[in-house]
């Protein structure tokens, strides 16, 4: 099975939608690499557009982010975006529905955590990298901050979305299933 | 324990439970744009799947952007249209045909009560308006449903909502959706169906309930329903009159698919719409919402009056009661698209189109266009739109636009006006 962590990128907002993290206006392309240079590209922070070229994204393999990630349209784009630029695995709080079932049906991980978890991870320091235990249902947290405890937080895959993932995703297993 | 219409028509369609609380469906219609099918076309066609399910069960339109507007937008046209023929999809509705999907495919009478529905466009839950559970989803569930023919659900909750009280005059549809999510929030209803209720509900035609229903997911719903009664069996008379022998008979077999008395919900809550004044988003989110009075006089460059939300023939007929014998304010650009070919014709044939042209509007064909700022009425960086589309995201109808969502009527009135104003205030 395809394996998920890494290095963490932290965008501290509620209600990402799927048009801030790729505009309409690439849907006309159809290829997925094509979104590579777009991801997040329309996203504004406390009035101060995102940079998607700065390290924090580009290095990230891991997206830690608030609750309600995803909402709007139903675009699967926003997942590809996501995966071309190496990024295997979002976590926040919560997700719209459509963008959390195409994360599984795309074979990679929407994890929802609880709050105070989440509080953690945003206030650890230094550079955060990330792994998943999906046999326990756990994620740690480590820093190369000089004494920073790591932090291990538990989170539930429901049953199907976890069949998905071992799956590597939706098309797969129905085609296996159905 | 009853069951809510949601729980009954996925216990009707059920093919297997993958996982505890989760359900795969059989779907009775998948439904195909130009945007979100190509790259499922191409993956499977790459992966040596190029089959679909059932062709009558597919109905592909060319929507988004059309006639093309460059290379890109030209190609995946191509993709839908040599798909459609590859596949015999009859049901394929391109230049001269075509309309906004949503607009489009419940006119043609696809949409039944009791149905299950996909496409990959989230308002896709418009569809529920007739009774139906019909859910936007990603290009994957799409392939699936293409290929397969099912789509897997979690077992989805009911959050019910009953709509009590007198409209004003002047207060639609739009107005109600709009002051429901600012309650809601926009993921107060996060996998969750949003069954709309009661008397107000009852009174409404289709395209009021569809409006209703289009903007579900806004709250971040699966899905808006609504029991499909005699107004629903009216509008798909012509074509379900072969099934039943009177309306009477159609109304009766559709109360099979009603929630019981003793079903459960997630949630419940209570609208009374008797003071209700017009609303009117402000900021970035569908939630941010206000009584049109708090924002009147916010100075707006163009008006928009289309899409899925509000583009069917009633919401050009509001618009244009405002518009008659008034001209645009100086500086503000008008652009109509009414959501289909037979919106047009029947607008051309009621004198509206005229209306609108004498007054200043630009009419375009029916497209989504700028709705999502992909073509046809894009805002540059500083612009305001006042739309009767179903998103205010930032950079939605354009990078730096600001868009506030409203009704017909009030987006017809700033038209005139160049500024956010009570229609009421104009109506005669």
């Amino acid at each position: 099975m395809k394996r998920f962590g890494g290095q963490a990128t932290f965008i501290d907002r509620d209600d990402i939608n799927t048009d801030e993290i790729i505009p309409a206006k690439y849907l006309t392309e159809i290829t997925k690499i094509a979104l590579k240079p777009h991801l997040l590209e329309d996203l504004h922070l406390e009035g101060q557009l995102f940079d998607p070229q700065a390290d924090e994204i580009q290095n990230a393999n891991v997206l830690v982010t608030r609750s309600n990630f995803g909402c709007g349209s139903s675009r699967e784009h926003a997942v590809w975006a996501l995966e071309v630029n190496d990024i295997n695995l979002v976590i926040g709080k919560s997700f719209a529905r459509i963008f959390r079932q195409n994360m599984f049906n795309c074979g990679i991980l929407a994890i929802e955590l609880q709050q105070s978890d989440l509080d953690v991870l945003f206030a650890m320091p230094g550079e955060i990298t990330i792994s998943v235990d999906l046999e326990l249902e756990a994620i740690t947290a480590i820093s190369d901050a000089p004494e920073t405890e790591a932090h291990t937080s538990p989170f539930t895959l429901n049953g199907f979305d976890k069949k998905l993932v071992a799956a590597g995703g939706w098309l797969n297993f129905a085609d296996q299933n159905y | 324990m009853g069951q809510t219409i949601t729980e009954k028509i996925f216990a009707a369609h059920r093919r297997d439970t993958p996982a505890p609380g989760n359900m795969v469906l059989d779907l009775d219609v998948i439904m195909c744009h130009e945007i979100t099918t190509p790259i499922a076309i191409m993956d499977l066609v790459e992966k040596g799947m190029d089959r679909v399910c059932d062709p009558t069960k597919i109905k592909a339109v060319i929507d988004h952007v059309t006639p093309a507007k460059d290379s890109k937008t030209a190609t995946q046209a191509k993709i839908m249209r040599d798909w459609a023929a590859r596949h015999d999809i009859k049901d394929f509705f391109d230049i001269g045909q075509n309309g906004v999907c949503h607009a489009l495919f419940p006119e043609k009478g696809f949409i039944r009560p009791g149905y299950t529905v996909i496409m990959g466009d989230s308002h896709t839950c418009t569809h529920g308006a007739f009774g139906a559970f019909a859910a936007g989803v990603g290009t994957t569930d799409l392939e699936v449903g293409i290929l397969k023919g099912v789509c897997a659900f979690r077992a989805p909750q009911s959050l019910k909502i009953e709509v009590t009280g007198t409209l004003q005059s002047g207060v639609v549809a739009k107005d109600i959706i709009l002051h429901i999510i600012k309650q809601l929030t926009v993921n107060g209803a996060t996998d969750m169906v949003i069954e709309f209720c009661g008397p107000v509900i009852t009174a409404m035609n289709m395209s009021s309930r569809m409006t209703l229903c289009n903007m579900a997911v806004e709250a971040g719903a699966t899905s808006g329903v609504c029991l499909p009664d005699e107004v629903t069996a009216q509008y798909l008379w012509p074509f379900i009159k072969d099934e039943y022998d009177t309306i009477e008979a159609a109304v009766n077999d559709f109360t099979k698919w009603h929630s019981d008395a003793d079903a459960l919900y997630a949630k419940n809550l209570h609208v009374d719409v008797t003071d209700l004044p017009p609303q009117v988003t402000y900021g970035y989110r569908p939630d941010n919402v206000k009584d049109i009075d708090e924002l009147s006089g916010t100075k707006i460059d163009q008006v928009y009056i289309g899409s899925c939300t509000n583009g069917r023939i009633e919401d050009v007929r509001e618009a244009a009661a405002i518009l008659k014998g008034k001209v645009l304010a100086p500086g503000v650009r008008g652009i109509l698209t009414p959501a289909t070919p037979s919106i047009y014709s029947q607008a051309l044939e009621e004198g509206l189109i005229k209306i609108f042209m004498d007054s200043g509007f630009c009419v375009l064909n029916p497209t989504c266009g700028a709705c999502l700022g992909m073509s046809s009425g894009v805002l540059a960086e500083g612009e305001v739109c006042a739309s009767t589309t179903n998103r205010n995201f930032n950079g939605r109808m354009g990078k730096g636009g600001m868009v506030h969502l409203m009704s017909p009527a009030s987006a017809a009135a700033a038209a005139v006006t160049g500024v956010i104003t009570d229609p009421r205030q104009l109506s005669s």
